[in-house]
């Protein structure tokens, strides 16, 4: 019990997913500039993630693996997530349609979002069993979802302000980035 | 056709260069910049992936059915990027161990995909290659630029050779994770400065 709570401590603030292994900056710069938007994402990835580490979890243990074709790796788990993300799509859209009509435009972003597919790969990588791969992706996208939300909420306050025209939109954000950061970096002492 | 092969070519370097003037495909940007060696080589593979995709979705681009069209280009994507990885895996070992889980995460990186559905899958080979050499050359020299600028006041080598002398004391917070993202910024902050042209 104990190291399942170190696991998911150490992927939410230590390895942070966002800030600390650079994994699916795209859409934390792309949708970080309202606080509704960035909401919205972060619920989606936080479902999606969860999924698709457990399924591709499922799909490196049971198929790659005994097959030993391992070197499909790549190919495997990006169809996975793809597959899994349409899926989610078309459920969504027929029992939750109120949830759907939330993350709707966000979903089909997520195929593309390298920090799915990075949480699916470090999870293979280190060898999780099933207990600790479903513990460590919750967790990765909490940490997803806890600084994308941080982050929105510090873009919205650097609208009011008065930044130098070359500095401005995506050049700030990533200098703010990297102030949260070595915010998160500190975490890095305690562990 | 020969003209606008060479204009295709040429905007990946400079109009367009990526990462910087098309926003896509930071993650990379950010991980692999830590040193030069390791920049250069996922320019490469970045490089031949995208030469190879926008080929490959030039010219299957009548055959493929609109509906699945995403889908059809990350299979063809995704191939490629295991090619890239076996490579680099008997050939160059030690780099391919340095950059982790970012090299089958080359799948992801949004400049492929994107280059695919904007450009490869309406206009001709010839054309696509262009193009994915620009992007790709581009998209390297941005990474060495980076990559130089991190190590040298990061760690004081280049390329693992020491620059400066014995007394230089190194500014890891350039190597570590939040320099990453300020030096990218200001790297963009710079750019915007000399302007579009």
């Amino acid at each position: 019990m104990g190291d399942l709570i170190l696991l998911s401590v150490s992927s939410i603030f230590v390895n942070n997913i966002l800030l600390m292994q650079y994994l699916g900056n795209c859409p934390f710069l792309g949708v970080s500039k309202k606080m509704e938007t960035a909401v919205g994402m972060a619920m989606a990835v936080v479902f999606v993630m969860v999924l698709a580490g457990v399924f591709t979890w499922v799909v490196n243990t049971y198929l790659l693996k005994p097959f030993e074709v391992e070197f499909l790796r790549t190919v495997a788990f990006i169809l996975v997530i793809a597959s899994l993300v349409q899926f989610v799509e078309m459920f969504l859209k027929k029992s939750i349609p109120a949830l759907y009509a939330g993350l709707g435009i966000f979903l089909p972003l997520i195929t593309t979002n390298c920090a799915v597919m990075g949480v699916a790969l470090i999870l293979n990588k280190e060898e999780y069993d099933f207990i600790h791969a479903l513990v460590a992706s919750t967790a990765y996208a909490i940490g997803f979802g806890l600084a994308l939300v941080l982050f929105a909420g510090v873009r919205e306050r650097i609208l009011l302000a008065r930044v130098p025209k070359p500095l401005q939109d995506t050049a700030i954000g990533l200098v703010m980035a990297g102030m949260m950061s070595l915010a998160f970096f500190a975490f890095k002492g305690m562990a | 056709m020969a003209k606008s092969a060479v204009q295709e070519f040429t905007k990946g370097l400079w109009a367009e260069i990526p990462p910087f003037r098309l926003v896509l495909g930071l993650c990379p940007v950010l991980a692999v910049t830590k040193g030069v060696e390791t920049g250069i080589f996922m320019g490469i593979a970045t490089t031949f992936v995208l030469v190879c995709s926008n080929v490959i979705v030039s010219l299957l681009r009548k055959v493929i059915p609109k509906g699945v069209r995403i889908a059809c280009f990350i299979v063809v994507i995704a191939t490629f990027v295991t090619v890239a990885e076996l490579l680099m895996q008997a050939f160059a070992y030690s780099v391919f161990m340095k950059l982790g889980i970012f090299m089958p995460l080359i799948v992801v990186n949004c400049i492929i995909l994107g280059r695919a559905e904007a450009l490869a899958s309406k206009k001709g080979v010839g054309v696509s290659f262009a193009d994915g050499l620009g992007m790709g050359i581009g998209f390297t020299l941005s990474l060495f630029a980076l990559a130089s600028i991190r190590e040298i006041i990061g760690n004081g080598t280049f390329y693992e050779i020491p620059v400066f002398g014995e007394s230089f004391q190194p500014f890891t917070f350039m190597i570590e994770a939040p320099g990453a993202f300020v030096s990218l910024g200001l790297m963009l902050c710079i750019m915007n400065l000399l302007g579009k042209k």
